[in-house]
């Protein structure tokens, strides 16, 4: 290998001291010089072209390296990286967090760097509990390079894991969902899932708002009352061995629903461990036929149609019989009664016969108004729509004046009764916290006097009817009771009973429904084997009154001034009925 | 280093008549990319357990580094002592070796990321195409200058369906960044070789053409493309975490070894390099780096305006050209300037076929270069 070079460095010419142009060969001659000129001007441009873009590329990087606004560059780099905006949180009333999301490590294997699956999977399944050690192996045998092991680990978890020193494992740091108040509001708050996506509760209902809103979401949930509702209605449905329960405190001036629990429940937290019956939400998906409490709305009519006044009276002497069925009374006075006695007394027969003389019409008209015979809008996607019967006989406008026939949910409940008691106003039943105050626009669906009859009414029966364990002194509680026989295979069933309580609170100027239903409550000693409304929810209804009052600022009052008595006198009573009722 | 003038052995007539400017510029750029392999790849080499899980090896990459590297000096030295006509005869027998293994990747190559570029031999995987490109430039550089200078011989002709093969393979690959460098190379080469304005015109066209349908066709392509774009509209990672790197560093840098873009950049020592640079040694060694790369670009130009042989002027402005280009584009993206495109930075990024194949073409230009008198017949 000789190089060209070494004959032509003989030469003479060749300079020492002198550009080389200056003793260059002879120019070379037609089109080769030419060629060699063309090229020659072309790579001035090809240079020219170059230099631009070095000199570009120099003042790019004094323009991103400048220090000038370096750090809100920064940060808005990091904010870049980071697309989607951590969810909203959601929080009770007082602002009490319910949800919120938190960076939590998701570990992740490369399987191509796992030597040993089995081991591994071995190792990690004794970290992670949930996960099974068959399956983490059957992943890491996986010929990919991403495989998850298991998404959103405890900081306790990631540590355990790193300790492990196990190539090929790594974490992503993601958006963990955290409900601090885990099963406590479980169905309202509802559940997301590990992307952020909202799947049940308020989560799914206010999916787009808490994607894209960066403040809380402020629920109307008091996490107080929340707390004393579930606590009774967990005892109530402990002590009487039933399947489950639920309830709701709503606020009858607002429609604001400041607590609702559905047992059983789940913890949000690991959606994965709820099951079809812990994950149900009764209290709002759940249609029922509510039993006698749905004598509210039937005394309402009557009294509000004028079809009956408070002092007018119907033969409950003998039950109704109308082909097969049979109407008969609970507490049966066999004898005249009047529309209070009925009321009190819980007559089936009364009821009935109320209903009978309103006719079919007006009964669909004045349930219809109430909201009672289609689905309610609410926040909440698990909404149950009320089975209506139709054809609407005279058979169902009977036994819907004591609430069988028509199945609704608590929520329906609520909200109607709250419009009973308040004045005659309906007003939408909300999740969401109103200011303090203000009273959303509703319809007037009866007029302030029946409402103030029904007042009286609904305090009667705390006093001296079914309800009387619903009393928390002090408190003017009234309310109704509710019994109702479950229908299961198209047959009522008469050891499968939900049995209710709906009060209002204080009776003189309500503010506060309480509900409570007790679903297949078995009875007790201590109940001397009923298991019905008044034995089985009203005494929860009036711990959770006597429990939550002094936290909402109502003031105990006393019941037997004269001011008080002469407001909630019902004078309408026959001698007859109050021998009894003394008794 | 000192030769006496008069000394006529081979070194000696070397060293008087190589541009030992562009060689002082080379070791500057050697020096920064030892000193960047050592700072920015143990974090990778750990990240991703080069060496095996069973002897992670931090210094993987460095060890790798420091053997390929004697060797890529060696090449360069070797090829640098060579006349233009065994330049010449040098590019051809490799162009056609590279070829084949080009050719044989497709058979017996190795995926790595998706795509086949390299085959495996004992103690190192070879990527052909590296090969391929500063070969590719000097045989094509005869072509044209053949074309120009001799009557009837269809010089270009030639080039045109070597073009194309390499091209095709390339793409066939896919390696759209090499293809785009060797494009750019041939075109400049045709340019410089007296192409007429009018099919200038049809080239660039047809290169940004060649640009867009790769956009449309090639879904890497097109979501590099978006996410350059509009950085909301996907993973725009790396080139934040490369801006990241330059403000972070500012200009003095914050030392070497101490910059922490490396732990997230999952090619830092190799296609990020410039951002480890930027946070490492900061502004001012950034700017000196983008000035040795001019420098070496345009001295060369500046060289080939005084030289008289077409073939040589052709085949040093592709070198040269294929230096620079690389350089750019492998800048540009860190700086977000283009979209990010796998490309090596000449000399500072590690890759052990990219290191021989550089020592191959810088040697290959500075015989070129190298001061001749009389104009050499190629």
């Amino acid at each position: 290998m000789k190089p060209g070079l070494p004959e032509r460095d003989d030469n003479p010419c060749r300079p020492r001291h002198f550009r080389p142009a200056a003793c260059a060969p002879a120019p070379l001659e037609g089109p080769a010089k030419q060629a060699l000129e063309t090229s020659h001007t072309r790579l001035i441009i090809a240079g020219a072209l170059f230099c631009l873009a070095f000199l570009v590329i120099g003042a790019r990087l004094v323009e991103v390296a400048g220090f000038k606004g370096g750090e809100t560059r920064l940060a808005r780099l990091h904010v870049a990286e980071r697309p989607e905006v951590a969810r909203a949180d959601i929080v009770d009333r007082n602002g009490v967090l319910l949800a919120t999301t938190l960076d939590s490590p998701s570990l992740y294997a490369d399987p191509k760097l796992i030597k040993d699956p089995e081991a591994v999977a071995q190792k990690l399944a004794a970290l992670l509990p949930d996960v099974g050690e068959s399956e983490i192996a059957a992943r890491l045998a996986a010929d990919r390079s991403f495989v998850w092991i298991k998404r959103q680990l405890t900081p306790s978890q990631e540590f355990e894991v790193n300790r492990l020193g196990i190539p090929g494992l790594q974490f992503q740091t993601e958006g963990r969902r955290v409900y601090p108040k885990g099963n406590l509001a479980a169905h309202v708050v509802g559940y997301a899932d590990l992307d952020g996506k909202g799947l049940a509760g308020i989560e799914r209902g206010f999916d787009d708002i808490l994607r894209d809103r960066h403040e809380p979401v402020e629920l109307s949930l008091d996490v107080r009352v929340q707390y004393i509702l579930r606590d009774e209605i967990a005892r109530q449905v402990a002590e009487f061995s039933a399947i489950g329960g639920m309830g709701i405190v709503m606020d009858v001036t607002s429609g604001e629903v400041v607590a609702m629990v559905s047992l059983p429940d789940f913890d949000p937290n690991t959606p994965g461990s709820a099951n079809e019956e812990t994950i149900f939400d009764r209290a709002t998906l759940g249609t029922y036929e509510m039993g006698s409490t749905f004598k509210i709305f039937n005394t309402a009519m009557a009294l509000d149609d004028g079809i009956a006044t408070l002092s007018s009276s119907y033969d409950a002497t003998n039950p109704i019989r109308i082909g097969r069925f049979v109407i008969h009374d609970d507490h049966a006075q066999r004898r005249w009664l009047t529309v209070p006695e009925i009321f009190e007394y819980s007559s089936n027969i009364g009821s009935a016969k109320m209903a009978i003389e309103a006719g079919t019409d007006r009964q669909k008209d004045f349930l219809g108004r109430l909201g009672l015979l289609k689905a309610p809008s609410f926040e909440l996607p698990e909404i149950g729509a009320p089975l209506v019967p139709s054809p609407w006989r005279p058979i169902n406008t009977m036994t819907i004046a004591f609430g069988h026939g028509l199945s609704v949910s608590p929520l329906q409940m609520a909200t109607a009764v709250s419009a009973v008691v308040n004045g005659g106003i309906l007003r939408r039943a909300t999740l969401i916290k109103r200011p303090a105050g203000y009273a959303p626009s509703g319809q007037q669906v009866l007029s302030p006097r029946t409402s103030e009859e029904m007042r009286r009414l609904l305090r009667l029966v705390v006093e001296r009817g079914t309800g009387k364990l619903a009393n928390a002194p002090g408190y003017l509680v009234g309310g109704k009771t509710g019994t109702a026989e479950k229908v299961t295979g198209g047959r009522y069933e008469r050891h499968g009973l939900l049995s209710s309580f709906i009060g209002v609170f204080p009776i003189t100027e309500p503010r506060y429904l309480v509900m409570v239903s007790i679903d297949e409550p078995q009875g007790t000693r201590e109940s001397h084997g009923f298991a019905t409304g008044g034995w089985v929810a009203a005494p929860a209804v009036g711990r959770v009154v006597a429990r939550m009052a002094p936290l909402m600022g109502i003031p105990p009052v006393d019941e037997d001034s004269p001011e008080i008595r002469r407001s909630l006198l019902v004078d309408s009573l026959s001698p007859q009925g109050r021998k009894i009722a003394a008794n | 280093m000192s030769f006496a003038r008069t000394d006529q052995s081979l070194v000696a007539q070397w060293w008087w008549t190589i541009d030992r400017w562009t060689l002082l510029a080379l070791a500057a750029l050697i020096g920064f990319g030892s000193l960047l392999v050592m700072a920015a790849s143990p974090a990778v080499a750990e990240r991703i357990h080069a060496g095996g899980i069973a002897h992670p090896d931090g210094l993987f990459f460095v060890k790798r580094y420091f053997a390929v590297l004697p060797l890529a000096l060696a090449t360069l030295f070797a090829t640098s002592l060579q006349s233009p006509r065994m330049v010449r005869r040098i590019a051809l027998v490799g162009f056609v070796i590279s070829l084949i293994l080009l050719v044989y990747t497709f058979v017996g190559g190795v995926e790595i990321k998706g795509a086949r570029r390299w085959i495996s031999l004992p103690g190192l995987s070879l990527q052909p195409s590296e090969f391929v490109k500063p070969t590719f430039a000097v045989v094509s550089a005869w072509l044209f200058a053949q074309y120009r200078l001799r009557e009837n011989f269809p010089g270009h002709w030639i080039a045109i369906a070597l073009y194309l093969l390499v091209v095709g393979l390339l793409i066939k690959q896919p390696d759209l960044g090499m293809a785009v460098v060797v494009s750019a190379v041939w075109f400049t080469q045709f340019f410089l070789a007296g192409m007429r304005l009018y099919w200038v015109a049809v080239g660039m066209a047809s290169g940004v053409a060649g640009l867009i349908g790769a956009y449309l066709t090639l879904p890497h392509v097109t979501s590099r493309v978006d996410r350059f774009l509009d950085p909301a509209s996907g993973d725009s990672y790396q080139v934040d975490r490369s801006m990241e790197a330059f403000i972070n560093g500012g200009l003095w840098g914050r030392g070497p070894g101490e910059g922490t873009v490396k732990e997230s950049l999952p090619d830092a020592h190799a296609d990020f390099v410039f951002a480890v640079a930027g946070e490492e040694l900061g502004l001012i060694v950034c700017l000196v780096i983008i000035a040795l790369f001019a420098f070496i670009v345009l001295r060369g130009f500046s060289r080939l305006l005084q030289e008289t042989n077409l073939f040589v002027v052709l085949a040093a402005t592709g070198l040269f050209v294929q230096f620079g280009l690389q350089a750019i584009i492998n800048m540009a993206s860190s700086l977000h300037l283009m979209p990010t495109k796998g490309m090596t930075l000449p000399f500072i990024s590690y890759g052990g076929s990219s290191l021989l194949s550089l020592g191959l073409a810088m040697g290959m230009a500075l015989a070129l270069t190298r001061r001749r008198f009389g104009g050499v017949e190629a």
